[in-house]
């Protein structure tokens, strides 16, 4: 317990410009130097020193995050161990992606209020602060787990209850031809457990696709809001939002960060990002405005192209749609109260009909049809009905992604036909990862499952 | 009235499997034992099927053996048949099931016993325990003698307010018509203990000479059986085959037909009986689908006619069960020697034992086996050489001996009972190991051995074999991992052998990592210079191939030991911890676990509460070492 490797978030999520990532134990150097590409490897850094460079995904080498790494060896730490600091930009995504890196290395998320823990039990902490340290424990884990609870509700509950349960019926089976070798059941082939193995990797596949989905109803789809100056971005965002945060005037280029507001549409909820007029600015202020508008538009889940109806297309608009080509978008035709000059021709050969929603935001008419749009796209057909499974938290993918991993390996062992004694460790691991994210460790239901599943007995 | 009838170090009451261990090694520890049984004639009595080991079960009597126990050694004198089960899957759920000639069984441990210096038989039925100063001080039997002791070891197995159910038919009586024990069950309730109410049963046995064989499958043994104990290296016995068949739609119909009848269902069966040994009118019921049931006929000696007719447990009354087993293919004019029962009986909440299997309650009192809620000869024999040892190391002063569950079968078995306690009587499976391919039929001496030797059962003889043969086996791994080959030097021989050449130079260790390379094969490449038996030839092939799936528990087994490390002192007042969960608090007051190890397996115990544990125990090793 004490000599295995652990990391978390330590600042608060989504607050601030940095967010700080913290790794502790014997393996944090080894680990974390896995996945960072800077002037030396991390394995060779001195203790007590900062080191930029960025996380990579290790399989391919591609560039995640920039970040700072601070090294600190063992015993000058908080922990008294091996520390790794991770400075990464502050928000919720670039921090999700150096978490799910490294909780697929050999680290695992760090248990409620363990970093203090540890650092009480390496005698780092005062006696008696002793008291304190349970507290934090005792408050951290509780609302650790009715977080959790939450979390875990209904459907993925169910979907990985239905998973584990496939797993236990192939467990149980393996048992009973290890334990009742001369009991008249099936013997147990490998093409049944690879068979099994890759069901169970089917659905942790699907699981994890809509991962992203997840992540979606916790911080809300994030829906950028683009579109040359003075069509109606704000508008547009204070109409949905109902309320007047963003600067609307009729000068162009006001709206000069990205704006968000959170709304929920029929049930989804969307943080909307308002960005400045994209086009080329001389002004400074404007143009660290513009800058963030295409960052932003270019980590949103969707995009609202939002045109003036009542003028022509415009050479910005057409390289807009260029980009735009291949995303989940909708495209505001805005004004039409005014007399429409707008080709609507030219629009289809970008977007099907679907995504165009001729709308007044002045008038707010159409705003429902917008509404209608956005759900549609996002359950219509592009998820399977009534199979709203959310994976959203960053330990639940790194769990599953393990669970996939192990069963991977049992797929590979029966492949090569090693014994099925064997392949049950995997298969059993992959068991118990699943049940981590549900709660349910219990290993007494192997027991139970084989006993109600077959007959045995002298 | 009572008289003095000696003092001892450790007195056993009972002289089943468990008690036989028991005795047998606090005897060879040096102390003064003695052994206490109803009926003289019962020693290491086979009430149920005539057989020892199979999967977990076979790997306890190696363990047994392996600690310096005697269950291997006894079972290889006198089997009639040897079976290596499980040979087409990996080398740790291979196991080896004996049937065994039950009289002889019986009478070889008897005069094992007999010749055993420190060890004293004696008949008779304890009725009560002696206290004093809240410890044990000896024991009083119904015939009025007090033997005085350090320390008791009870092994009672079924007796303990046995009753016998058959049918309508129910009274008091112990395994096989022997007396029950009540008094002591009495005695042990006003001492405080808990008690639970368990049940068994067996099967008819049946003659042989009524049974047509043709109609059955035979089921020979191994013709190049291998043993249990490491010290038998051959044997002249002759063995003899088991014979199966099958139940028919015709058994299941009288069964259907007689449920009415069957205790199993009218209520008057009250104990809990184990899953995984239904009786037939069970099978017949939870899975009335299954058209067939397996019937194994098993031999019960040479010198007897009686066959134990394996699966077929029943309390149903006994024209029932003459009538079903007629209607089973092959017994058609079958005659019923005994019939079969189900037994009810008392036994310990075995969370009230340390794992050290002393009880918590009474200082000097241990309890093994079936008393403890287990099932089965070889689970109670595992208990028994524990409780034996570690009375004795009482006896001596000396800190007991456990297992942890990644030494061996017996560790996860004890382990369960005092951390979990069980509802139900008790088997082990391998499922229930979490390190299983560590726990190997074939390591066992690496495991124990040297703890055995370590508390005085393994002979200094027996020790330096075994010394040699790890040496030897290291050494041979070393060599082959040393040992490179060349393409141009192996590619023909793999070539004719089935397996791709190599492209590099290779190592022998690299090559036999193959799944279909063997050692046979590296060995006719590159000859080892020492000599190398088969056993040892095997451990090197074990050692070599599975390295990687070994790998990866033994990481697993590190955290875990290092858990185990962690002691919470027997002071400890788990309600002065604030923060610990209500829950956690009565848990951990109830079993005491002796380390953090222990207390995070017991259920209702979650991560949180082990984490708030271990920094009240830091704080409370601070105080204590400040205080020097």
């Amino acid at each position: 317990m004490l000599s295995d490797t652990i990391a978390a978030v330590s600042t608060a999520l989504g607050e601030g410009g940095i967010a700080i990532i913290r790794v502790s134990g014997p393996q944090a150097v080894r680990e974390t130097a896995k996945l960072f590409r800077g002037r030396i490897p991390l394995t060779e850094a001195e203790s007590h020193t900062v080191h930029y460079g960025h996380i990579i995904q290790p399989e391919t080498g591609e560039r995640m995050e920039e970040v700072l790494v601070t090294v600190m060896k063992a015993p000058r730490s908080f922990t008294t161990e091996d520390v790794v600091e991770i400075s990464a930009h502050g928000g919720v995504i670039s921090v999700r992606r150096v978490m799910d890196l490294l909780l697929q290395q050999d680290i695992r998320l760090a248990e409620p209020g363990e970093f203090t823990k540890r650092a009480f039990l390496n005698g780092r902490i005062d006696l008696s602060q002793a008291e304190a340290v349970i507290d934090l424990i005792r408050s951290k884990s509780d609302r650790a787990f009715s977080v959790a609870l939450k979390q875990v509700s209904g459907s993925l509950s169910q979907r990985i209850g239905a998973l584990r349960h496939t797993l236990i019926e192939t467990m149980a089976h393996i048992e009973v031809n290890i334990d009742y070798p001369e009991h008249d059941v099936e013997s147990l082939t490998a093409e049944f457990i690879k068979e099994k193995s890759r069901e169970v990797m089917e659905g942790i596949d699907k699981l994890l696709k809509t991962a992203g989905e997840g992540k979606i109803l916790r911080e809300g789809i994030t829906t950028a809001i683009v579109g040359r100056p003075n069509v109606g971005k704000s508008s547009l965002l204070n109409a949905l939002a109902r309320d007047n945060k963003a600067i609307v005037t009729d000068i162009p280029g006001t709206t000069r960060d990205v704006i968000e507001e959170y709304v929920t549409i029929n049930n989804i909820p969307l943080k909307l990002l308002d960005t400045a007029g994209i086009r080329e600015t001389m002004d400074i202020v404007e143009k660290i405005g513009v800058e963030r508008s295409k960052a932003a538009f270019s980590e949103a889940d969707l995009i609202l192209l939002v045109l003036n109806a009542s003028e022509e297309l415009h050479e910005d608009e057409l390289a807009l749609m260029e980009q735009i080509h291949g995303r989940q978008a909708l495209v505001i035709m805005n004004k039409m109260d005014l007399p429409s000059r707008l080709d609507k021709g030219q629009l289809l050969s970008y977007f099907n009909e679907e995504s165009i929603v001729p709308m007044s935001v002045l008038e707010e008419e159409g705003l429902d049809k917008l509404e209608e749009a956005i759900s549609e796209l996002f359950f219509g057909g592009k998820l399977e009905a009534g199979d709203l499974t959310y994976v959203s938290n960053v330990r639940h993918i790194a769990l599953l992604k393990k669970a996939r991993k192990s069963l991977q390996d049992a797929y590979e062992a029966a492949d090569m036909l090693i014994p099925i004694d064997m392949i049950q460790i995997d298969v059993r691991l992959a068991w118990e990862q699943l049940g981590e994210i549900i709660g349910d460790t219990a290993a007494d239901s192997l027991l139970d499952q084989i006993f109600s599943q077959f007959c045995l007995g002298k | 009235m009572s008289y003095d009838g000696g003092s001892y170090d450790v007195v056993v009451i009972g002289a089943g499997h468990a008690g036989c261990e028991a005795a047998l090694a606090a005897a060879r520890m040096g102390c003064r034992t003695l052994m206490i049984t109803i009926n003289l004639d019962m020693v290491a009595f086979m009430p149920c099927n005539p057989s020892i080991g199979g999967p977990a079960k076979g790997h306890v009597v190696r363990e047994i053996d392996a600690l310096g126990g005697e269950m291997g050694r006894n079972i290889d004198k006198t089997f009639i048949q040897l079976r290596m089960l499980n040979t087409g899957k990996g080398p740790a759920v291979h196991a080896l099931r004996a049937q065994a000639d039950k009289f002889l069984y019986q009478h070889t441990m008897k005069e094992t016993m007999e010749k055993t210096p420190n060890l004293t038989l004696r008949q008779g039925m304890v009725e009560e325990l002696i206290v004093e100063d809240g410890h044990v001080a000896g024991v009083i039997t119904k015939t009025g003698t007090a033997y005085y002791s350090k320390t008791v070891i009870l092994t009672t197995g079924t007796y303990l307010r046995g009753k016998v159910i058959m049918g309508e038919l129910t009274y008091e009586s112990g395994p096989n018509n022997q007396q029950p024990s009540v008094k002591l069950s009495e005695n042990l309730r006003e001492l405080g203990f808990e008690l639970v109410r368990f049940k068994t049963g067996t099967p008819p046995r049946v003659h042989k000479d009524t049974i047509d064989f043709s109609k059955t499958e035979i089921q020979p043994g191994d013709e190049q059986p291998k043993f249990f104990s490491y010290e038998t290296k051959s044997s002249s016995n002759e063995q003899l085959p088991c014979w199966l068949t099958y139940t028919s739609e015709v058994t299941h119909q009288i069964i259907n037909d007689n449920l009415h009848r069957a205790p199993m269902f009218t209520g008057i069966i009250e104990g809990t009986g184990p899953r995984y040994c239904p009786s037939i009118e069970d099978k017949v019921v939870r899975f009335s689908d299954k058209s067939k049931h397996q019937i194994f006929l098993e031999p019960e000696g040479k010198n007897t006619s009686e066959y134990y007719v394996q699966g077929l447990s029943t309390s149903l009354p006994e024209d029932v069960q003459l009538a079903i087993l007629r209607s089973i293919p092959g017994m058609e004019k079958v005659e019923m020697m005994r019939n079969g029962y189900a037994i009810e009986y008392d036994a310990m909440v075995p969370t009230q034992l340390w794992p050290s299997l002393e009880t918590k309650r009474l200082p000097g009192l241990f309890t093994a086996g079936q008393i403890n809620g287990t099932s089965g000869y070889e689970e109670a024999a595992g208990q028994g050489i524990m409780a034996g040892i570690n009375a004795a190391r009482k006896v001596q002063g000396k800190e007991p001996v456990v297992l942890d569950r990644s030494q061996g079968y017996i560790g996860v078995l004890i382990d369960d009972l005092v951390t979990k306690g069980t509802n139900e009587p008790y088997r082990l499976l391998t499922s229930r190991a979490e390190y299983r391919l560590l726990l190997r039929h074939d390591n066992a001496d690496l495991r124990l051995t040297p703890i055995g030797y370590d508390i005085g059962l393994i002979t200094e003889e027996r020790y330096t074999a075994f010394t040699d043969k790890k040496s030897r086996v290291e050494r041979e791994v070393a060599r082959l991992q040393e040992t490179k080959v060349k393409p141009q030097e192996v590619n023909e021989a793999l070539a004719a052998y089935g397996s791709a050449p190599i492209v590099d130079g290779s190592n022998l260790l690299t090559l036999m990592r193959r799944p279909e390379v063997e050692y046979s094969f590296v060995e006719r490449i590159s000859p080892s210079a020492e000599e190398l038996d088969d056993e040892m030839k095997e451990q090197v092939e074990i050692q070599i191939k599975y390295a990687g799936y070994i790998e990866k528990q033994l990481q697993h087994v590190d955290k875990l030991q290092k858990m185990e490390q962690k002691k919470i002192p027997e002071d400890i007042n788990y309600n002065e911890i604030h923060g610990l969960a209500m829950e956690a608090r009565q848990k951990l007051t109830k079993i005491a676990p002796i380390s953090i190890g222990q207390a995070s397996r017991i259920s209702g115990v979650t991560p949180a509460d082990i984490s708030i544990l271990l920094v009240y125990l830091e704080h409370y090793n601070r105080v204590t070492a400040a205080k020097g």
